[in-house]
């Protein structure tokens, strides 16, 4: 069906051309010479306007218009470039200023804990020698008395034996004697 | 006579017959377009060169674009070489590509169907190449017809094949602009022409293939003013670089 029509129509186009050339004498307008010399004039009277006016005035603008924005472009690339540079510098300083401070700080640090390890340390040493000091006085007070305690114990074992003999017997014993028995017998106490 | 598909390229006079000597160089439809497309360039492009921001508005956007187009079109087909000829170029192609684009125009005439207009265009442009290439290389242009690497034997139909083919330029480049646009404005004139003869039962089938061609015009177009251009820088890239 769409084939028949599109056929059909090509036929009837083609018949209608036919019949226009047939109509008219020269057929196609373009071929008829009456005007072609005001054609010719006409186009290069506008032609020729245009040429010269996009030459001289508008294409240099243009053509100025891109130069310049292309400079701009680059000049403003250069500033950023720069200004980059600058910024990696600072950055590096910056870096380079706690870095500084960083170590500052250890050292600071270092410093106070070495005065309060010295410090705690000459406090302790002080404290100990005065705790010996102490210990030595009463390890001495402790050996005095077990000394002392030795010779008491034995006069009051030979006074209470005196008087005990006393009691039991009725007749006084020599204390010298008893002294030594008590004597002797401190002494197997000691031993045992 | 206004459904005949050829009567849309009639020139007819507008205003006084102006006479200079013997010959009539009237005010004409065709005159009349050719001043509307001039003056639609210069306009835009005028309006596109006069602010000079540095981000740049819609108008100002489009002139430079064309502008970079055709340079770039101009250095990749004819080289650095062809640096002077840049404004005749680009004019040319901005001219061409006005004149198809108002021919678009419903009831516009269409300046570039007219065969006597693109052949004045070619053949002044083989004239100007002609010229450009025996200035730069002297009687050595005429070596662009004796191609290297051709053996003995062959190389008197290659001449004769040669010079053909480069007398024929002015003709294959009018031509093809002017049969492109006269042909493309005759189918879109008949096919709207049927539009109205089949009314309204069998009108949408030309109604549509109307609307596909006037798409497809609009892009023949804007290809064959391309295509003149590029032409014209080839033809210029012979005569600055002698290849052969």
């Amino acid at each position: 069906m769409l084939k028949k029509i599109v056929i059909l129509l090509f036929v009837t186009c083609f018949a209608c051309f036919k019949t226009v050339f047939a109509a008219e004498s020269g057929g196609m307008p373009q071929l008829n010479p009456e005007f072609w010399i005001s054609q010719i004039f006409w186009l290069i009277i506008t032609f020729g306007i245009l040429f010269i006016v996009l030459t001289k005035v508008i294409l240099p603008k243009i053509s100025d218009n891109l130069e310049t924005r292309k400079s701009q472009i680059l000049e403003n690339i250069e500033k950023a470039d720069k200004q980059k540079e600058e910024s990696q510098k600072k950055i590096d300083e910056y870096e380079k200023i706690i870095l500084d401070s960083k170590l500052k700080a250890k050292s600071y640090f270092n410093e106070a804990r070495e005065k309060i390890l010295d410090d705690i340390n000459k406090k302790r040493a002080a404290l100990d020698k005065d705790l010996d000091e102490e210990i030595d006085e009463v390890e001495k007070e402790l050996s005095d008395l077990k000394n002392k305690s030795g010779e008491k114990i034995n006069k009051i074992a030979a006074e209470t034996s005196a008087e005990l003999i006393k009691e039991l017997i009725g007749e006084e014993v020599n204390s010298s004697s008893i002294s030594a028995i008590v004597d002797d017998q401190s002494k197997i106490n000691k031993e045992r | 006579m206004a459904s005949n598909p050829m009567y849309q390229f009639n020139v007819y006079r507008i205003g006084p017959e102006i006479k200079l000597g013997s010959v009539d160089i009237s005010f004409t439809n065709a005159s009349l377009f050719m001043v509307i497309s001039s003056l639609a360039i210069l306009i835009i492009f005028n309006l596109g060169a006069k602010k000079k921001t540095l981000i740049p508005d819609k108008i100002q956007l489009l002139s430079e674009l064309s502008y970079s187009f055709v340079a770039k079109m101009i250095s990749d087909t004819a080289g650095s070489k062809a640096k002077p000829y840049f404004s005749f170029i680009f004019s040319l192609f901005m001219f061409v590509l006005f004149c198809n684009m108002f021919g678009m125009i419903p009831y516009a005439f269409t300046v570039t169907s007219h065969i006597i207009v693109t052949f004045m265009l070619a053949a002044f442009i083989f004239v100007g190449v002609t010229i450009i290439g025996f200035m730069k290389h002297g009687l050595g242009y005429l070596k662009l017809f004796v191609p290297s690497g051709v053996p003995m034997v062959l190389l008197p139909l290659i001449v004769v094949i040669e010079i053909i083919s480069y007398l024929s330029r002015p003709i294959s480049l009018s031509v093809r602009l002017f049969a492109n646009m006269m042909a493309g404005h005759t189918m879109m004139k008949v096919f709207g022409g049927f539009v109205i003869s089949l009314g309204i039962v069998g009108g949408w089938l030309p109604l549509s293939f109307s609307v596909a061609l006037t798409g497809l015009e609009i892009l023949v177009a804007f290809l064959q003013a391309y295509v003149f251009a590029i032409l014209t820088c080839i033809y210029l890239n012979d005569a600055l670089n002698l290849h052969h």
